[in-house]
């Protein structure tokens, strides 16, 4: 039987997993695809303005502004830059969009403008355009950020997903969960006292070394909303595959893993804003852990696990304690248990 | 523990499970009885690891999952209609209700605020004063009591726009019920739970049904050695309580968070989702906080509610049924757009399997 259709937008259709997957599908898509837009790629390569060039564009609308490990600013530039990143483009030049709502505290904008010049600084990108709007009060929360970026490709290495093999290894460059786990424990909501911080950070470091690979290199990816579960099950569908993920290798932090205990959010499914998910060749695992060694956003990067032969569209994983489950695609937005 | 080592355990320790139920032919059906235990089993992948006559069905003990469609509708109409801000855990936000969920009712322009702690809504009163808030009491021993602590606070602060809509439950009464049920051969019992109340209170299930219980920890490790311990009472016949969580909890339990319990609320009937109405598995507010009592304080005509008769929650909720026997299981219902709780609850039966499926 038909499923109901959606006859308002909820919360959940912003979650990154299943719902925000159905909006696009069926709603946005039929009617503004012309070809390019329908990959869905986290950046798409402009064709017919001679060097490669990769476009991307982002919305930023958080709460809380301020987390550990970053705010709305440095966030709303790192989120574009990965983008870039993911298409192994090396970014260049950002917008940068400004909605404000009425009363918002000029301190706290003069606090997240320096971020974002501070956060574009280190990520070698410059602010070259921008616009800013204010609303009635009541219309946003305080401030919400669209940055589009433009990054160049140069050198011949294009992941795509079509490259994506049986055998391949599944790279993630770090411990996962920390932005979104950092964001919820922010929230006036819950009153815990975590050591625990926000990854945002530009990725662009891990991809430039990871080109080193050259064809080993199959795909990339920043798993944001939804977390490496969404990101997994995306290239599961992608490829038709099963990808197989050994639980015991995936790099969790002490402090996300009780966060998400108490909270009852698997950490998988929470947001990362400075991982890379890397495909890459089977004879490349290590060297590709080698060329990350040096690289500080990469602490932790692992292999954690690989494309298999069946065709499932789905992804498994080897538990802690040898048994085996399906790791599923989120639903909805994440919150937090009831005991 | 390393994970070589957790992995070694869970082997050895699987082995044995196997080969205590190798010496007898027939099924041994096991019900954990916790919704967090549901979810820990199956994120764990433990059923991949249980021998072909070993079966775990699950039990009433998810708190989303035993609330009535009735209470989602009372609480929507007292937001409606008195504009009242709802305070609630997360997990009620997407329970559908007769005309949509909590969700619906937020983006048609109603307030709810999730919330860790009860005592946070007290905080959301002050903010919000006059302007009513009223928190959806939802849940078992395990969270009963800092609500009755946060009341205790309310009233000693003189809150006066705070309220709760009572849906408490208690373990007891309807595992009495279902330890009479024949083929279930014993009861995986609530860790968090049974840190309130205690493990000596299980005995009746031995003195009265013959049924042994083991009180569990959430681990993978915590479930298995408890499932030993069940599985090895069931086929030697000899029944009894084992506590397998002592570092959490005592045998008497916890008998401070009793006593306010007892202070703020007395036992009262309630009305279970599948199970009907049990008497004295409720609470109710009693003498000076009975003031707080959202129903009686914004009196609302709640419409009678009726469930999709093709949903089976009812008979997935006493262990009869699987959630791939609902012929809505991932079809009609699913997490985005549940027909009922045990999908949405984050300890719900159908979501544990929606979510983790069998690999």
């Amino acid at each position: 039987m038909a499923r109901k259709p959606d006859t308002r937008i909820l919360l959940g259709h912003g979650g990154g997993g299943r719902m925000t997957g159905r909006l696009i599908r069926e709603m946005i898509l039929p009617k503004l695809d012309r070809g390019q837009l329908g990959a869905l790629p986290d950046s798409v390569v402009l064709s017919g303005l001679g060097a490669a060039i990769a476009y991307t564009t982002d919305s930023f609308v958080v709460s809380p502004i301020f987390f550990p490990g970053g705010d709305i600013g440095s966030l709303a530039v790192h989120g574009t830059c990965n983008d870039l990143a993911c298409s192994a483009a090396r970014p260049l030049f950002l917008s940068l969009g400004l909605i404000l709502e009425e009363g918002f505290p000029m301190d706290q904008l003069e606090t997240i403008l320096r971020s974002i010049s501070r956060a574009a600084d280190e990520a070698g990108v410059e602010i070259v355009t921008g616009d800013t709007k204010v609303v009635p009060k009541g219309s946003a929360d305080g401030i919400f950020i669209n940055t589009s970026g433009i990054g160049q490709i140069n050198g011949s290495v294009r992941p795509s997903p079509e490259k994506i093999a049986e055998t391949d290894l599944i790279l993630v460059s770090g411990p996962v969960g920390n932005h979104g786990m950092a964001v919820m424990l922010s929230r006036a909501e819950f009153s815990f006292d975590f050591d625990l911080k926000s990854d945002s950070a530009s990725v662009w470091p891990v991809v430039e070394r990871l080109m080193e690979l050259g064809d080993g290199l199959r795909f990339l990816r920043d798993p944001t909303r939804g977390g490496l579960a969404a990101t997994l099950n995306e290239i599961a569908h992608m490829t038709g595959k099963e990808i197989r993920v050994d639980e015991a290798a995936i790099p969790l932090d002490e402090s996300v893993s009780s966060a998400s205990e108490i909270l009852g959010i698997d950490p998988l499914q929470a947001a990362n804003e400075g991982k890379i998910i890397a495909v890459i060749a089977s004879d490349k695992g290590q060297e590709a852990l080698d060329l990350l060694k040096e690289c500080p956003i990469a602490r932790g990067a692992s292999i954690i696990g690989e494309i298999t032969s069946t065709n499932l569209s789905r992804v498994v994983m080897t538990t802690r304690i040898g048994g085996s489950r399906v790791v599923s695609e989120p639903s909805g937005e994440l919150l937090p248990r009831i005991c | 523990m390393n994970p070589a080592d957790e992995s070694r355990t869970a082997k050895a320790l699987a082995q044995e499970i196997g080969e205590i139920c190798s010496k007898t032919s027939g099924p041994l059906r096991f019900m954990e009885v916790c919704g967090t235990h549901t979810m820990a089993v199956h994120a764990a992948g433990l059923k991949s690891l249980f021998p072909d006559n070993l079966f775990l069905v699950s039990g009433p003990g998810c708190p989303v999952c035993v609330t009535e469609k009735r209470f989602i509708d009372e609480a929507m109409l007292i937001g409606q209609q008195h504009d009242a801000c709802m305070a609630t855990f997360g997990d009620l936000v997407r329970v559908p209700g007769s005309f949509g969920s909590l969700a619906t009712f937020r983006s048609e322009g109603g307030t709810v605020r999730v919330v860790y702690s009860p005592m946070d809504a007290i905080d959301i009163a002050a903010a919000v004063s006059p302007r009513p808030v009223v928190f959806l009491g939802v849940g078992f021993e395990t969270t009963i009591p800092t609500i009755a602590a946060t009341l205790k606070t309310a009233l000693a602060r003189g809150t006066e726009n705070l309220f709760v809509l009572p849906a408490f439950k208690t373990i007891h009464p309807p595992l009495r019920i279902l330890a009479a049920k024949e083929d279930l051969h014993g009861f995986l019992l609530p860790g968090h739970v049974s840190a309130i109340i205690g493990s000596d209170s299980y005995e009746y299930l031995v003195r009265d049904f013959r049924k042994p219980g083991a009180v569990a920890g959430f681990e993978a490790l915590d479930i298995l050695l408890a499932l030993r311990d069940l599985v090895r009472m069931a086929v030697d016949k000899s029944p009894a309580i084992i506590n397998d969580y002592k570092r959490v909890v005592r045998s008497e339990g916890n008998p401070v968070a009793r006593a306010v319990v007892d202070e703020v609320f007395e036992v009262s009937d309630a009305s279970w989702r599948g199970l009907g109405l049990i008497p004295g598995s409720g609470l109710a507010l009693k003498g000076p906080y009975a003031r707080f009592d959202a129903a009686k304080s914004f009196p609302v005509e709640v419409p009678e509610a009726k469930d999709d008769p093709r949903c089976l929650c009812a008979a997935i909720l006493t262990g009869a049924k699987t959630p791939d026997r609902c012929g809505l299981f991932g079809k009609e219902c699913t997490p985005e757009d549940p027909v009922g709780p045990c999908m949405v609850s984050s300890e719900g039966t159908c979501a544990a399997y929606y979510k983790y499926g069998a690999a």
